[in-house]
């Protein structure tokens, strides 16, 4: 009878959710289109930046050097850059972005060279703007070309090897499996992104179905029929659990499906450098369904968390409210996750939704340390159970269902 | 049948502390009959009821259904009780059908005779032609009709009407009114509160008078006008009120 009683209640409650519009939007729809519309455009916004960035032929403005007519004519013939007449306001210029950088070269600054004097060339940017960074990069790389081929002079002037200057090569080679590079890159995107999204997904049906059924008069007629408090809360909190559940499973479909197109599409070439290997950000089936197994524990939490707070609200308004700052309390953790360098630990495995966001981490790399699987799975299901008990309990106090 | 036994239920409140909403309440309403509990605002009513139909739990005291009690046994009286309020609303996003069923399966009715009480009610209410139709694009009276029915479905010997007609027109409250009537010939237990004289006198055979929580009068409307020596009944529960309520004035 009590299962019988908990299906029709569930049954009920996944009617009515199919039938509403914001349970749809935030089970099926934000899941779905969330990552393709975050990922297409910041994807695509970045690699136009980048792609400008790196297609834009810097103005450079070059300040003293007039005594130094070597190292003016190398960067005066370097096709990369442009150098326009210098200007007494090149501070200004720069700052204004009307030029990209100002190359500082010292007085008597060939002079000093040929006696073999070291002086220091400045490179005046604007920091962390891209265009900025990017000329300074350039005109970098042809001073340390200009000083190579200086230095390389003298040592045929010495009847010195060239090979002198570079006793050995250095060679970066990426060796990391696909998968785990992929999540590296992706690994704590999703941990936030699974969180936030199995919160939301739960939200608006938990709302609905405790709050709004206060709201709407509908509690009194429920409460009046046969079934249990138990077995109604245990079928509205099924349902809950089911939209929350949805929406994790949709996200890492569209991770994977939006990670593997994005890839395939050649967006990110735009950004890294020539020769450098594109990383490849496909997600294994083994990472995605680990994640969504990770997620059950996370959604019966989530769940009945919510359902246990918006129970108390006696309308919709004031259930969001009371929700709204639980969202700042689950962002903290999500994104200290992404953090460099906060990996798993024994006692950060029983911190809650910390504990699942790393560990979601190193299942989208690949990595399964099964005694730190067991034990955050195992500490997630006692808070969900702690948390759905908590529900079932206020759901029995008149206090709480009759609040005035 | 319906027996309150000392039925008391007492709240918290923050301000007033502690606050007696029934206060040792004790009747009984028997088959075939129609018990009203009349009363000022405030006056217990709702919680009385509210306690009969297991949704609150008494303090002090208890009542019995059919001979189920409700502290000990709340779900076998759920079962044997229908209860309708202007505050029972229906589920907007179901179908007057969806909603009858929903009731008729958490009563514990098997799919082949839900569906025949269904056909039954619908076809008696006259509510065929929006079956299908959502409860939220239902007119008041389509929706009084669907909470009639949903009342009805598991055919339950004893009937709690809270205001009932509470803001409701008036034809949509005839509705109402000879629903209550025809529970009564069908041999129901029907128990309802209001404050509303024409239906007491229309509806009652039997009247407690209640105020502060406390049944402060009982008897057949005859019996009450003779023991008040008035036909007037609105004059009848002034002055069995008025004492108490300038008391909790």
């Amino acid at each position: 009878m009590g299962l019988r009683n908990i299906g029709i209640v569930y049954r009920k409650e996944l009617t009515e959710a199919l039938r509403d519009r914001r349970t749809l939007i935030t089970t099926f729809l934000v899941p779905l289109l969330l990552i393709p519309v975050l990922g297409a455009g910041f994807t695509g916004v970045m690699s136009a930046v980048i792609g400008n960035a790196k297609r834009e032929k810097p103005k450079i403005m070059i300040i003293g050097g007039e005594d130094s007519p070597g190292v003016v004519e190398a960067l005066r013939k370097n096709p990369k850059i442009n150098v326009v007449p210098t200007s007494k306001d090149w501070k200004d210029l720069v700052v204004e972005k009307k030029i990209r950088a100002a190359v500082e070269i010292p007085p008597d600054f060939q002079a000093d060279l040929s006696k073999g004097q070291a002086r220091t060339v400045k490179i005046n940017v604007y920091g962390g703007e891209l265009k900025s960074e990017f000329a300074a990069a350039n005109i970098e790389s042809l001073l340390k070309e200009y000083r190579d081929g200086v230095a390389t002079e003298r040592l045929t002037a010495n009847h010195l090897p060239a090979e002198l200057l570079k006793p050995f090569e250095v060679k970066r080679q990426n060796i990391a499996p696909p998968e785990k590079e992929a999540g590296a890159i992706l690994g704590g995107i999703i941990a936030y992104m699974l969180i936030l999204m199995c919160l939301n997904g739960a939200m608006h049906p938990a709302i609905d179905l405790t709050a709004g059924e206060k709201e709407r008069g509908t509690m009194e007629t429920i409460l009046s029929s046969p079934v249990s408090r138990t077995h109604l809360v245990l079928g509205k909190f099924l349902l809950v659990m089911t939209a929350s559940l949805i929406t994790a499973v949709l996200l890492m479909f569209s991770v994977s499906v939006s990670s593997a197109a994005l890839e395939k599409s050649g967006a990110l070439n735009q950004m890294v450098d020539e020769g450098e290997p594109v990383p490849q950000l496909s997600l294994g089936p083994a990472a995605v369904a680990s994640v969504i197994i990770m997620a059950v524990p996370l959604s019966v939490l989530f769940s009945a968390g919510l359902f246990t707070i918006a129970l108390f609200a006696k309308s919709h308004k004031e259930a969001q409210s009371y929700i709204a700052p639980l969202m700042f309390l689950v962002v903290i953790p999500a994104v200290s996750a992404m953090l460099p360098g906060v990996e798993l630990t024994p006692k950060l495995a029983i911190v809650p939704l910390l504990n699942v966001s790393l560990l979601c981490k190193e299942l989208v790399t690949g990595e399964y340390h099964w005694n730190f699987i067991i034990l955050i799975f195992l500490s997630t299901c006692v808070y969900a159970a702690g948390a759905l008990y908590l529900a079932v309990k206020m759901f029995q106090r008149e206090s709480v269902l009759f609040r005035s | 049948m319906i027996e309150a036994v000392n039925l008391s239920k007492t709240f918290q409140d923050k301000k007033r502390g502690e606050v007696k909403a029934v206060d040792e309440v004790s009747f009984v309403c028997r088959p075939g009959e129609i018990y009203g509990l009349l009363g000022a605002n405030g006056a217990g009513k709702t919680t009385t009821l509210r306690m009969l139909a297991t949704i609150l739990e008494p303090t002090d005291g208890t009542a019995r259904l059919c001979g189920h009690d409700i502290v000990e046994h709340p779900e076998r009286v759920r079962q044997h009780c229908g209860f309708l309020s202007t505050a029972t609303a229906l589920y907007p996003r179901l179908t007057a059908q969806e909603m009858v069923e929903y009731f008729g399966r958490l009563n514990g009715l098997d799919e082949a005779t839900l569906k025949k009480r269904i056909d039954q009610i619908f076809q008696r209410l006259d509510m065929n032609s929006f079956r299908d139709r959502r409860c939220d694009k239902l007119s008041t009276g389509m929706k009084q009709k669907t909470s009639i029915a949903r009342t009805l479905v598991h055919d339950p010997p004893v009937m709690i009407f809270d205001e009932p007609t509470l803001g409701l027109d008036i034809m949509t409250a005839r509705t109402i009114i000879e629903f209550i009537h025809e529970c009564r010939d069908r041999g129901k237990t029907v128990i309802f509160s209001t404050h509303v004289m024409r239906e007491v006198e229309k509806l009652c055979d039997i009247i407690g008078i209640i105020q502060n929580g406390k049944l402060l009068a009982e008897g057949t409307i005859e019996q009450l006008r003779q023991r008040h020596g008035t036909n007037d009944m609105e004059e009848i529960f002034v002055r069995i009120v008025t004492p108490h309520y300038q008391e909790a004035v």
